[in-house]
């Protein structure tokens, strides 16, 4: 269909939290409730903290995508998720800031069923196809499954980003084709936190084996390219053998398909197809041919050529080393409170009113969403946040002062604690003063630390985070904490 | 170039209530129960005052807003009533603003009373409060402890000590202020404690364990200032007089500059020399007799001995494990028990140091008075956290000392 589209990815990244839930945790939770768990009680699920939500892992894998391109050439940006923060307020806005991209940048959440990562990352291209420059695609979910349930074990907590392009494409569209068809394999109403499913059974034999099939088939006939030309084959779908039983039905070779990742982190959801392409770009060879299907209320089936750019895309993290940062967690019970499935007694320092004042959050949403302080030109100085007058008292003309972003900045642990009286769902509270490299210096919650990490001039990396939530108005203030550097 | 404070303004009388978790007892009666001491020691009624301070840290949760409640509380004569809050340093602040007003002429006598009713929170500790919008944007809504316990992280990193060595100098000061509020009638925890039991206490926030850390009480404590001749006037004698009171507010070099090293308190040394100066004090450890700090946290306690140039920089621990600082030490360290043991009602805390060292110079202490009269004695307010705080200093002294 598109044999010579300009378009293609020209970036791609990802984001993994660091905890992994232990499928046997939950099955030693839940076993004796329902024994057929036990089928599903390999590896392990990622898990996000209870600071993460489809945003900040969103901002996570944008970050990773972006590892050393520019990012005032994104004309806009597009963000698929099931489970966002917020129904009305752009959640794609919020991810804008925290990577301090222009205010002329278009953004767009982008949701309704499984398949919205693959549509997002469709309509990228659409986007990129219109010119005005490339356009940065994100995908994270962080879904929420009853106690006990087969989601429970099968889900998984994550993120992936792309950017879609022209200019030094590491992946060009051949073709694309989606359907549109009410299959209800499960629904979340509005309002609702957890899905209702059909029997597995009648999902695979009218639903995956049909649906997906038909798509596919018209891809390869529109591209010419014969199923067996296909190297990788992205089918992100967890029930076992489903993958294979399609590529055969397709003309697909097995050993086209990829990897699921079901051990190591689960499924993500509407990140889940994007999150696995990443990782096959992460070791694709030029000219390999890669499918990549989204499924849900129909399918998306996307062709991909890799092209010579992939080797000279700089160093990231991708799915791989997102995947290494890991950190076993066997406590299935703080899984449940993190997730929001528990309430536990929080005493009554979290009771504290956390009412966001809008007008100073619009005021100072640089600095809180964007972590970006102030720069003396003439000194070289840098102080966050910015203030009229620095700190040696000067009052600089504006063409002395530069927005200076620190979140990309390695900081240092200057001071710590470990704080077992203050409310956090994760005590102790890790918090202390960090310096960053370059200069600037600021008092910065820690995220995903420990006791050993607690070490003065200790490298830290910032993450964009949930500060607080106040419950009783339905809104989260985010702002970036200190973790510590791998 | 002004000429300072010293013995320009005398104290003619001091009140304070007992500490502790005072049930039964609301803020205005707290008041009254350290005014009516205070207006029995200077000898004076309520219409003789002029003008008054009220301190309060916390007033959302215990007074409210004004002045009203102070002048409501004690029946003042419709006089000014300022209310001052300067964090943990409100006490000190409104001695501060009595002492000035004096001084200046304004006024002949004047009243200083900070109380705090802070049992009324439903838990305990300091009550979870904003500090501002965008400090709640950006900064950390930390605990107390949890924001002083990061002195001991820099301190040890910089003076290369061990973990359990400082937790035994921490511990050391703690045993020393329980052993002091033993003695003491008015102090909220009376019971001595051992070495042991500090140490093996569980962590509130590393390396801060429970004994580490003051708790928060009810109380209230208050001064009435005049000039030493109206003192003379009123039939003083013996005059206690202010020699120095310096106070020194954060300006964001230590949160957002570089160069503190987050092991000491910045404010506490700059105030410390602008008070010694005042006070006319070139040698601080052996002028010095006598030492009311805020002990907030032991480890507070510890840098504050080098933040007020008594001890040397890196030397403190071993002054403390010395006995320097204990009550038959060379300069007692919080002879009435200290914020430790004592109490800490936040509004009145400043005041109470300045009520011992008071009670300590005219040698009304009773069972605790130190053996050797003290000549000068300092006393040391903290508010806020390491890196943004308010440090007040009071030296006071017999005049012509």
């Amino acid at each position: 269909m598109l044999p010579e589209s300009p378009i293609g990815i020209t970036a791609f990244g990802a984001y993994v939290p660091a905890a992994r839930l232990q499928r046997k945790a939950i099955l030693a939770a839940n076993g004796w409730f329902n024994p057929g768990l036990k089928a599903y009680a390999n590896g392990e699920r990622s898990i996000a903290n209870w600071d993460e939500d489809p945003i900040t892992m969103a901002v996570e894998a944008a970050r990773d995508c972006l590892s050393g391109a520019s990012r005032e050439t994104l004309a806009g940006m597009l963000f698929a998720s099931t489970t966002m923060p917020f129904a009305d307020r752009q959640n794609s806005v919020i991810v804008k800031e925290a990577l301090t991209l222009n205010d002329c940048t278009a953004a767009l959440d982008v949701s309704g069923s499984q398949r919205a990562g693959t549509s997002a990352l469709l309509q990228s291209h659409a986007a990129a196809l219109l010119g005005g420059g490339p356009v940065l695609c994100v995908a994270a979910d962080k879904r929420k499954a009853l106690p006990a349930s087969e989601s429970e074990m099968l889900f998984g907590d994550a993120a992936a980003a792309f950017v879609v392009g022209s200019d030094r494409m590491v992946a060009r569209l051949l073709c694309a084709q989606s359907s549109s068809v009410d299959f209800v394999d499960h629904f979340r109403h509005e309002g609702r936190d957890t899905d209702y499913g059909w029997e597995s059974r009648w999902v695979r034999d009218e639903g995956f084996a049909k649906l997906i099939p038909a798509v596919i088939r018209e891809v390869l006939l529109e591209s010419g390219c014969s199923g067996g030309s296909i190297d990788k084959f992205v089918c992100p779908i967890a029930n076992r053998g489903v993958a294979a039983a399609i590529a055969k039905q397709c003309g697909l070779g097995a050993e086209s398909v990829c990897s699921q990742l079901s051990d190591e982190l689960g499924d993500a959801g509407a990140a889940h197809p994007l999150l696995l392409l990443a990782h096959v770009l992460e070791t694709a060879r030029p000219g390999e041919k890669v499918l990549v299907v989204g499924f849900g209320s129909g399918c998306d089936v996307m062709l991909y050529e890799v092209r010579p750019a992939i080797a000279e895309l700089s160093k990231r993290r991708g799915v791989s080393g997102w995947l290494r940062r890991r950190r076993a967690e066997t406590n299935y019970i703080k899984f449940l409170v993190h997730a929001g499935m528990l309430p536990v007694d929080r005493g009554m320092r979290s009771e504290f009113d956390q009412k966001q004042a809008l007008t100073a959050l619009y005021r100072n949403r640089k600095s809180v969403l964007g972590l970006v302080g102030i720069r003396y030109k003439d000194t070289g100085t840098v102080q966050f946040p910015p203030s009229k007058i620095g700190l040696d008292g000067r009052r600089s003309t504006p063409a002395n002062l530069e927005d200076y972003p620190l979140a990309e900045k390695t900081a240092r642990i200057v001071t710590f604690t470990a704080d077992n009286l203050t409310y956090t769902l994760d005590p102790p509270a890790y918090y202390g003063t960090i310096e960053f490299e370059g200069g600037g210096r600021m008092s910065a919650e820690f995220c995903d630390a420990g006791a050993d990490d607690m070490q003065v001039g200790r490298t830290m990396r910032m993450m964009f985070r949930i500060k607080s939530a106040d419950e009783q108005r339905g809104f989260i203030k985010y702002f970036w904490k200190a973790a510590p550097t791998d | 170039m002004a000429s300072g404070i010293r013995d320009k303004v005398a104290i003619l009388g001091m009140g304070c209530s007992r500490f502790g978790e005072r049930w039964d007892t609301d803020a205005d009666h707290l008041m009254v129960e350290a005014y009516d001491e205070a207006l029995a020691d200077a000898g004076i009624d309520t219409d003789r005052i002029e003008a008054a301070w009220l301190a309060v840290g916390f007033d959302a949760v215990n007074i409210g807003p004004s002045g009203i409640p102070a002048s409501m509380a004690l029946r003042l004569n419709n006089i000014p009533v300022t209310k001052v809050e300067n964090y943990c340093a409100s006490g000190t602040e409104a001695f501060r603003g009595a002492v000035y007003a004096v001084a200046s002429g304004a006024c002949d006598i004047a009243l200083a009373i900070g109380v705090e009713k802070l049992k009324d929170t439903g838990y305990g500790g300091l009550p979870v409060r904003t500090r501002g919008t965008m400090f709640d944007m950006v900064g950390i809504v930390g605990s107390a402890p949890g924001s002083f316990a990061q002195l001991a992280s820099a301190y040890r990193a910089r003076h290369r000590i061990s973990r359990d060595d400082l937790k035994r100098a921490m511990a050391h000061i703690s045993v020393k202020s329980h052993a002091n509020g033993a003695k003491n009638p008015k102090a909220h925890l009376r019971k001595p404690i051992s070495e042991e039991v500090v140490l093996s206490a569980p962590i509130i926030a590393e390396p801060l364990g429970i004994f580490d850390c003051c708790g928060v009480s009810d109380g209230s404590a208050c001064a009435i200032v005049t000039t030493p001749e109206i003192a003379r006037q009123l039939g003083k004698k013996d005059l206690v007089t202010v020699k120095a009171l310096s106070l020194s507010v954060s300006n964001g070099w230590e949160l957002q500059g570089s160069g503190w090293d987050g092991s000491y308190v910045h404010t506490t040394r700059i105030a410390a020399r602008r008070a010694y100066e005042e006070a006319g004090v070139t040698q601080p450890r052996s002028q010095i007799s006598l030492m009311e700090v805020h002990d907030c946290f032991s480890i507070t306690e510890l840098v504050t001995m080098e933040d007020l140039m008594i001890s040397e920089e890196g030397r403190a621990s071993y002054d403390v494990l010395d006995g320097v600082f204990d009550a038959d030490g060379k300069i007692p360290c919080q002879i009435d028990g200290g914020l430790k043991c004592f109490g800490h009602p936040i509004g009145a805390s400043g005041l109470r140091m300045i009520y011992e060292n008071y009670l300590q110079l005219l040698g009304r202490a009773g069972p605790r008075q130190v053996r050797e009269p003290p000549t000068l004695a300092l006393s040391h307010n903290l508010g806020g956290m390491p890196n943004q705080n308010v440090s007040a200093i009071a030296i006071v002294g017999m005049l012509g000392a």
